[in-house]
């Protein structure tokens, strides 16, 4: 590989035509300076010969060394970077989170200059953990990857979590890691410590591949390969380790043409037909047959067709909430409590299923939980997973060993097509009034359900702290009539929004970071929001306290791409899951959990001084309001916000709440 | 559980059945609303007992709680999602001052005649 100079008074362009010139005319007719140094060298390592302290130099090396260099000749061949655009372009590749650095300068000035900005449009981040996070997010809306460029190693270190998050949730990122590989051409000083021999092994145990090219032509095999790995079920992301002096090496063909492979997706797994065919005979000769989906609706055709089959069994379908799998308004979907219920049970892209069929309770004296199963005894269990094709040792992103009794190693998606139509074959013509009765049965459930869930809202409705259901349905009132997308999480805020909210497209829930590393949800939702921007939806996040503080600084991102997001605070003023933890541990060894001198126990609340999130949102940029403790005032406030965001700018509103 | 939890256990039960709904009834509904905080109580049902189906399971402590003698109960012996409070952490007269408390809360409105709520 060509290696850059370190001397940064070298013009870098003109010292590589240098090196070109004198290659070729070394190759051709050595100087007798270069003669005269070989000879040298080698009769000063014969034996007996004393070795001299330093030679003279000769009169070519005083004269580089001394006289004002004269102007070298462009290199008429363009640097290697240029040619990485001209790849990453054929991808289709709509923007680039990052924060800069030396590592990937090469392909960062190509990208901007020769590249125009454009397909990709680098997006100036503060952290590459939230570079990711916005790739992540971005994905769920557009279906599409983004790439997001790391300075090896410290960047790779920050970005790694959000990388194990995209890993657990099943979405691809292309992650592409600069790095000064080559020792005796490396920089001193920073860049040395910046660098390792093998920048990838960081992430390795929680991406689908990496590579690390080492010549211009595998540049190119290695982007449209990590790309089609990526976007190839089950979905998760690769990483590049990219050689800075690669990005400046002249593009030279080497008499062989550079070539860009075409990109030409992969088609996902589906199940084997003779196990979808049992599959579909188990469930149509079910009595009580129940749909768990987590991941299952890869696309909004997905959907689609999660309908078809919940209704041709009118079976109740349990939405883990992964992506938004089914419909929150249809009849057949229904809390997890019917699990209980089920005589025959399919889990698609499920993260876990021992812990859809099995409880465990955080109790009992020995300290490491009770188990309980959720399920019948002989109850029949199904599966269909891409995760199955995936898995790797060293995480353990996976529970309890469950045995299943039909369990297919395929893309659920692509297998529906052929379920539904053998699901339809199987339902023998008796069983119809049956099965049109169990509907009905559902349909009364769901109905009941609901008025259940919003008799509960009420409870606590004017409390200050404001309850986590007033403030879901306050915000829902102002954004009700609009094409809505909400892109945050409700699961620290008793899952209102989903419970109330009718949740129906493909946009409207989009799933938590899938690793619970906690810093996710910032960055994914205006990731989410940037996807969004343009196609006339509005994007609307619900945001907690704990994960906010972990890199704010993606708001000031927001701000300077004018991506439009509402992001509303859940502030309860904690680490929430840490508090009840310690507050767990404080009984089970029959002692007074010590609160210092906040709410919670030492260490888990985030108070005394409280933080005022507006102040922080205000000073990069955004709209703000709050902290806002009296619900009379969410109304009024949301509405401002909403208007706020609807012309094109990021608004938040900061809100004391109950706990969860 | 261990043969000694189990009689401290029983224990506390007795003692939360000799209390009796009477201590409850002459306990402080001001001083269990701090207690109710104090010990942790509002980290899982809320300041208000609204409670949550993540925290909670769902359960509501407030209005209308459950009898007192169950309460004090569940609350001393429980081996479900909630950890136990044993005396030593929590002493009768706060146990009662916290059902006090909850007593104390008002019924919320229907949820019909709430316009938000009302779909």
């Amino acid at each position: 590989m060509a290696r850059k100079d370190p001397r940064p008074q070298v013009n870098r362009r003109k010292f590589l035509a240098g090196v070109a010139v004198a290659g070729a005319a070394t190759a051709v007719s050595p100087s007798p300076d270069v003669a005269n140094a070989a000879t040298t060298a080698t009769s000063l390592t014969g034996p007996g010969r004393a070795m001299p302290s330093a030679q003279r130099p000769s009169a070519h090396v005083a004269a580089v060394e001394t006289a004002t260099p004269q102007a070298l000749p462009r290199a008429q061949t363009p640097d290697g970077s240029d040619f990485m655009v001209d790849v990453i372009k054929t991808l289709n590749i709509d923007y680039l989170p990052s924060n800069p650095a030396s590592s990937f300068r090469g392909l960062h000035e190509s990208l901007i200059n020769y590249g125009k900005n454009t397909k990709p449009e680098f997006l100036t981040c503060t952290h590459e953990e939230s570079a990711v996070a916005m790739s992540h997010g971005y994905f769920k809306v557009a279906g599409k990857p983004l790439l997001t460029l790391c300075h090896g190693t410290v960047g790779l270190q920050h970005a790694s979590m959000a990388i194990y998050n995209a890993w657990c949730d099943r979405v691809p990122v292309i992650v592409v890691g600069g790095n000064e590989l080559d020792a005796a051409k490396r920089p001193p000083g920073v860049p040395t410590f910046h660098s390792a021999q093998d920048i990838n092994a960081l992430v390795r145990d929680f991406t689908k591949w990496d590579d690390t090219p080492v010549s211009l032509q595998h540049f190119a095999q290695s982007m449209v390969r990590a790309y089609k790995i990526a976007m190839t079920p089950p979905h998760g992301p690769v990483a590049i380790s990219l050689d800075a002096g690669l990005q400046q090496e002249p593009n030279h063909s080497n008499g062989e043409r550079l070539y860009i492979p075409r990109y030409v997706p992969t088609s996902p797994p589906a199940g084997d037909y003779g196990a979808v065919r049992e599959a579909a005979r188990m469930l149509a000769n079910a009595e009580r047959p129940v749909i768990v989906v987590d991941r299952a609706a890869r696309t909004p055709n997905g959907i689609k067709l999660l309908i078809e089959l919940a209704e041709a069994l009118q079976a109740a379908v349990v939405d883990q909430g992964g992506r938004m799998n089914f419909p929150k308004t249809h009849h057949l979907s229904r809390p997890a409590t019917v699990i209980g219920q089920a005589d025959v049970i399919i889990g698609m892209e499920l993260s876990d299923y021992w812990a859809t069929v099995n409880a465990w309770i955080d109790n009992g004296e020995h300290g490491h939980g009770l188990q309980e199963s959720r399920i019948k005894q002989g109850t029949k269990l199904i599966s269909i997973s891409s995760v199955d094709l995936n898995t790797k040792a060293n995480y353990q992103d996976f529970q309890r060993f469950q045995v299943v009794d039909v369990q297919m190693a395929a893309d659920a998606e692509a297998t529906l097509p052929a379920l539904i139509e053998a699901v339809k074959a199987a339902i023998p013509a008796s069983a119809k009034a049956a099965i049109e009765k169990r509907g009905e049965a559902l349909r009364k459930a769901k109905v009941e359900g609901r008025e259940r869930t919003l008799a509960t809202a009420a409870i606590a409705w004017d409390a200050s702290p404001i309850s986590t259901a007033r403030l879901t349905m306050e915000l829902w009132a102002q954004i009700k009539d609009l094409d809505w997308s909400f892109v945050g999480s409700d699961r620290q805020m008793s899952n209102w929004a989903s419970r109330l909210w009718p949740m129906e497209k493909h946009y409207h829930h989009l799933g938590g970071p899938g690793g619970y590393g906690v810093g996710y949800s910032l960055p994914a939702s205006v990731g989410a929001a940037l996807a969004n921007r343009g196609t006339g939806r509005f994007s609307v996040s619900l945001q907690t306290d704990g994960d906010f503080m972990y890199a704010p600084g993606v708001l000031w991102t927001a701000a300077h791409h004018q991506i439009p997001l509402l992001s509303v605070m859940h502030n309860n003023r904690g680490y929430h899951q840490e508090v009840m933890h310690v507050q767990r541990l404080s009984n089970r060894r029959d002692r007074v959990a010590s609160l210092g001198k906040t709410l919670g126990p030492i260490g888990t609340s985030i108070e005394a001084p409280d933080i005022d999130y507006a102040k922080m949102a205000a000073s990069m940029g955004w709209w703000s309001a709050g902290p806002i403790k009296d619900p009379s005032e969410l109304a009024p406030t949301l509405k401002r916000a909403v208007e706020v965001v609807k012309s094109g700018q990021p608004a938040l509103v900061d809100v004391w709440t109950q706990p969860r | 559980m261990s043969g000694m939890r189990v009689k401290r256990g029983l224990a506390a039960l007795a003692v939360g059945l000799l209390i009796g709904q009477g201590a409850a009834l002459a306990a402080s509904a001001e001083k269990g609303k701090a207690a109710f905080i104090k010990f942790g109580c509002w980290q899982c049902h809320g300041t208000q007992g609204q409670g949550s189906v993540v925290t909670s399971g769902g359960k509501v402590l407030a209005p209308d709680p459950m009898p007192f003698e169950a309460f004090a109960a569940f609350v001393r012996t429980t081996n479900r999602a909630m950890p136990p409070y044993r005396e030593a952490v929590l002493s009768n007269e706060d146990l009662a001052d916290i059902y006090a408390y909850l007593q104390s809360i008002p019924k919320p409105a229907d949820y019909k005649t709430i316009p938000l709520l009302k779909q």
